[in-house]
């Protein structure tokens, strides 16, 4: 069948060069073509697959079952693969001598290809540990290497990149060889260099290392490392020049290191800065605009994040098919909730309460814990599970030693959505044209007829609205449990106060700020520390700037 | 006192005698109570909740097949909310009013030293289920946990060994308290002796409950540049979760560098996508998954136990070390009151030492004479993608525990039994 396929660019060649008859040169790959089709069907039963290398892999210890691994691999038989994948998989299973592939009820002799009738019931499992994993992901990716597609040979050579045994240097060079990718040829290039960083050619060496100063990724630097190394106190590698090669390359590498580790402190900042601005901003509205100081706030964010936890829990009960976009259609109902709870709470508590700071607090502090009870007794005291959808697991790689996870950007860019749909409701509507007014002069807003009222009320929902989206989103990233709210009241309130009471771009910086200074400190002085030092800074600039970074200027305010 | 008067008081004392009897002799009547005091609400509560129901199954039991010496077991359930003082006040109250024969509870080292002085000065009898960091030995404590040397000092040894990936360097992550202070110290002295250097151990703490992972997962991939390196986390309850979303979410594998966890178990994965978690280890003296007749029975029996009482998570019900332990535990003290045959702690105490039980782990444990801690098998298990737990290495058998370290300074000194003084 395949002959015509083959015929037709041979005769196309040869219709160029008239020389040679070309049909002669047919006949002779045809004839060529059977030849080796005899002697593969020959060779089959003696060669290429070696039964015993696959029950060592089966049924021998740690050792055995590593240089078995590397015997199939040096194969490159299809069945071989397919044994090291089942491994891998967990579908490989032993039932007495036998060793069967058990794939979706169906349990196939690896060596013989025979297919059972049914799966036999004494059938047990082959445990790969981590070492043993380790080994077979590189030999199937080693395999792979070779693969017509494109997508799998890059993702083998990835996997190859994480360190690669040396036993595999001559598939890997064969590989290197055919593949005509650029970006796949770099990556090859550089495993190769990795294995040969270990040759005993000097000159190769060399070459290796002058090659490995450009990559960028961890196992690089430790493998350059590994060529530096001391043991008590005299160099392992005694060749002078190839160690000042690696230092050179050593310093080149973590020079590239060193940008992927700023960009990854950059970014966990502004995460941090995120979520602390998120669950700052329904204060910056209650407490900076309106003057309420809420204890309850944390508690509406718990809300919310309960609200997404009972959203996951109808889509998997009704719409399982449509898990993964549980999380967008709990926005609308987080927001809602917490905004109705927010404004029972003004009209039924904080209402009788304005310009009495102290009361209020209590008044709140007593519904926190009513409200804290309240979730303990519905949904239990234990945490509960809410799962993040599969489009936000994971990361995306930008560099080689920095994932930026999903769940992280998506919080980032719902936090700028936030912001950005709650300034234009602040400064381009009527509500918050009334809010403001309201606000800077309450009694000069009530004379020119806004009833300022159910001004009061809107905008206490809105800010608790805003604590229910909170809460949506950090039940992605932490967990959900009635005390949920308390770890952030006091975040809450420390942005708020050090962005400057009624200053909504004030609590942006502050939360960018102690996001990024939080990140900072516990990069050099680990978690513990970095909060103390944080909160004595705090401390130390109220006293001296006690309205914030930025104060409210002019007239207004009632004092 | 005349005769009269005599012969009246001797016929009352006799009626009362025989009210006395007669209700020893309807043994239905009697009861005894057993405190439970474990966290229901807070940070522990993901661990410590399954520990109070575990021990209510272990009751419900024993008072099904007669209760000890003909008494049925009254359980006292008190929630002290991951709030250590508030530990030691439900502690007394136990002690003081409801005036419990024995209490099973805490978890972390922390709610366990707020109680120890309790016990020590009300004469109080604590099983305490949970793997800890030893250098404690107190009368009043049965310890059905692991100590250092049976479960950390394993784990860091499988981790340089070949098949454990054969680790150079090391990173010590913690929750910030006594249990990973602790543990870390030991594990470093160890290590020293071993022969890693200082500059290869990198130690860490985050606060309980925290949150925020980035920095430390990214810290841990920059350390694991030098060298293959293993990480240690002694990160105590809903931490983990973040945690292991953390690693899950940047890509760090347990190929390359693996987690050996001391806290976590089956129960603290429930709510972990474990799929990115695969291989990544725990060491404990028992996994759900471990196979012999007297596991299958525990959990049929724990599966059948949630199930009729509408646990949270019954759908999928799951046993892990600590719950071992604590049925251990219970079963110990039973046996041990009917040797003593009275629930007086000082005579339950000295019957306790030398008894034996058939673990779900598949191994008799026997509580030594001496030590008041568990002979336990050490068995070191990786994460499958279900959640369970591969046992890739074990003990032959069980092993001694030695509370005081050796790799501590001035331990040697220390006598393998509680001297009588407190330990606060």
């Amino acid at each position: 069948m395949k002959g015509p396929g083959f015929i037709r660019p041979r005769e196309a060649e040869g219709a160029v060069q008239a020389a040679l008859s070309s049909r002669q040169k047919v006949k002779m790959r045809i004839v060529s073509i059977l030849l080796l089709l005899m002697i593969a069907l020959l060779a089959r039963p003696a060669a290429a697959f070696d039964a015993n290398a696959v029950s060592a892999l089966v049924f021998g210890d740690g050792e055995e079952q590593v240089a078995a691994i590397a015997a199939l691999v040096a194969d490159g038989d299809a069945r071989a693969a397919k044994v090291l994948e089942a491994l891998a998989q967990g579908e490989l299973k032993s039932s007495g001598k036998r060793i069967l592939i058990v794939r979706g009820g169906t349990a196939t002799d690896a060596l013989s290809g025979e297919v059972l009738p049914a799966v036999p019931a004494d059938s047990e499992e082959i445990i790969a540990n981590n070492r043993l994993r380790r080994e077979l992901a590189g030999g199937i990716a080693a395999l792979k290497l070779v693969s017509p597609d494109r997508n799998t040979r890059l993702a083998a050579a990835k996997e190859l990149s994480g360190g690669a045994d040396a036993a595999m240097l001559p598939l890997v060079t064969k590989a290197l060889d055919r593949e005509g990718d650029p970006a796949i040829k770099a990556m090859l290039e550089m495993i190769v260099a990795a294995m040969e960083i270990k040759s005993s050619d000097r000159e190769l060496r060399f070459a290796a290392i002058r090659r490995l100063a450009s990559s960028g990724s961890r196992e690089t630097k430790t493998l350059l490392l590994g060529v530096l190394e001391k043991k008590d106190g005299a160099w392992v590698e005694t060749d002078a020049d190839l160690r000042a090669e690696a230092e050179k390359s050593l310093r080149a590498v973590e020079g590239k290191l060193v940008w992927g580790e700023r960009v990854g402190l950059a970014f966990a900042g502004i995460s941090l800065g995120s979520i602390l601005l998120l669950a700052a901003l329904g204060l910056a509205i209650t407490y900076g605009l309106m003057g309420v100081i809420n204890m309850a706030h944390g508690e509406l964010i718990m809300i919310g994040a309960y609200t997404t936890y009972f959203v996951q829990n109808l889509f998997k009960l009704h719409a399982p098919g449509a898990f993964d976009w549980y999380l967008l259609c709990a926005v609308p109902p987080a927001f809602i909730v917490a905004a109705c709870v927010g404004m029972l709470l003004e009209r039924g508590v904080i209402r009788f309460l304005y310009g009495r700071p102290l009361e209020t607090l209590l008044a709140t502090w007593g519904i926190s814990l009513v409200l804290i009870q309240a979730v303990r007794t519905v949904f239990g005291a234990q945490n509960v599970q809410v799962e993040n959808p599969a489009w936000m697991s994971g990361g995306v790689e930008i560099l080689s030693n920095v994932v930026l996870p999903y769940s992280r950007i998506v919080i980032v860019a719902f936090v700028a959505v936030v912001l950005v749909c709650m300034w234009l409701l602040l400064t381009h509507t009527r509500l918050g044209l009334f809010v403001r007014g309201v606000t800077q002069n309450r009694a000069m807003a009530s004379c020119v007829g806004v009833p300022t009222g159910r001004v009061d009320t809107m905008a206490f929902g809105l800010g608790c609205g805003i604590a229910g989206l909170a809460g949506c989103a950090l039940s992605q990233i932490g967990n959900v449990g009635p005390d949920l709210g308390q770890s952030y009241i006091v975040d809450s309130f420390m942005v708020v106060v050090l962005g400057g009471v009624g200053q909504l771009a004030g609590t942006v910086y502050a939360a960018l700020g102690l996001g990024f200074a939080n990140k900072l400190l516990e990069s050099w002085s680990g978690a513990v520390l970095a909060k103390i030092v944080v909160l004595a800074f705090i401390i130390i600039f109220i006293q001296k700037r006690p309205q914030g970074l930025f104060a409210l200027k002019g007239r207004s305010v009632e004092t | 006192m005349n005769r009269r008067n005599f012969v009246r008081t001797l016929g009352m004392s006799a009626a009362i005698t025989a009210c006395f009897a007669s209700s020893f002799a309807f043994a239905q009547a009697k009861t005894v109570k057993v405190g439970i005091m474990h966290s229901l609400s807070g940070t522990m509560a993901i661990s410590e909740t399954v520990l109070k129901d575990v021990a209510l199954m272990a009751i419900d039991e024993i008072n099904a097949k007669g209760g000890v010496m003909g008494a049925k077991i009254e359980p006292v359930v008190v929630d002290p909310a991951s709030n250590w003082p508030l530990f030691a006040e439900k502690a007394r109250q136990l002690l003081t009013q409801d005036k419990v024969a024995v209490t099973f509870g805490c978890w972390t080292s922390v709610s366990r030293k707020s109680v120890l002085p309790v016990f020590e000065e009300l004469n109080g009898l604590l099983f305490y289920p949970v793997q800890y960091e030893g250098e404690e030995l107190s009368k009043n404590v049965f310890y059905t946990g692991a100590a250092p040397n049976q479960q950390a000092i394993p784990a860091v040894e499988y981790l340089m060994s070949k098949d454990g990936g054969g680790a150079k360097r090391f990173v010590l992550l913690g929750t910030d308290y006594v249990y990973p202070r602790t543990t870390n110290k030991i594990l470093r002295a160890f290590l020293k002796s071993k022969g890693v250097a200082d500059k290869d151990i990198d130690e860490k703490y985050t606060p309980f409950g925290h949150a925020d992972y980035q920095t430390i997962v990214a810290d841990i991939k920059k350390f694991s540049a030098g060298g293959k390196t293993a990480v240690i986390s002694t990160i105590n309850g809903d931490s983990n979760v973040p945690f292991y979303k953390e690693l899950g979410n940047q890509g760090l594998k347990a190929t390359d560098v693996p987690v050996v966890a001391f806290s976590v178990g089956e129960e603290e994965l429930r709510g972990v996508d474990t799929k990115p978690l695969v291989g990544h280890l725990a060491a404990w003296n028992y996994f759900m998954s471990v196979k012999n007749p007297s596991n299958d029975a525990f959990k049929a029996k724990w599966a059948a136990y949630a199930k009729a009482k509408k646990l949270p998570g019954a759908d999928k019900p799951l046993t892990n070390d600590p719950m071992e332990a604590t049925y251990i535990g219970i079963y110990m003290w039973k046996q041990a009151v009917e040797k003593a045959k009275t629930f007086d702690v000082d005579k339950v105490i000295t019957a306790v030492g030398g008894q034996t039980f058939t673990a779900p782990s598949g191994f008799p444990v026997k509580m030594d004479e001496k030590n008041h801690h568990l002979h336990k098998p050490v068995l070191i298990g990786e994460v499958k993608a279900d959640g369970q737990f591969n046992v890739v290495w074990k003990t032959k058998g069980p092993i001694k525990a030695q509370p005081w370290s050796p790799f501590i300074a001035g331990n040697d000194k220390k006598k393998d039994q509680p001297d009588g003084k407190t330990k606060i």
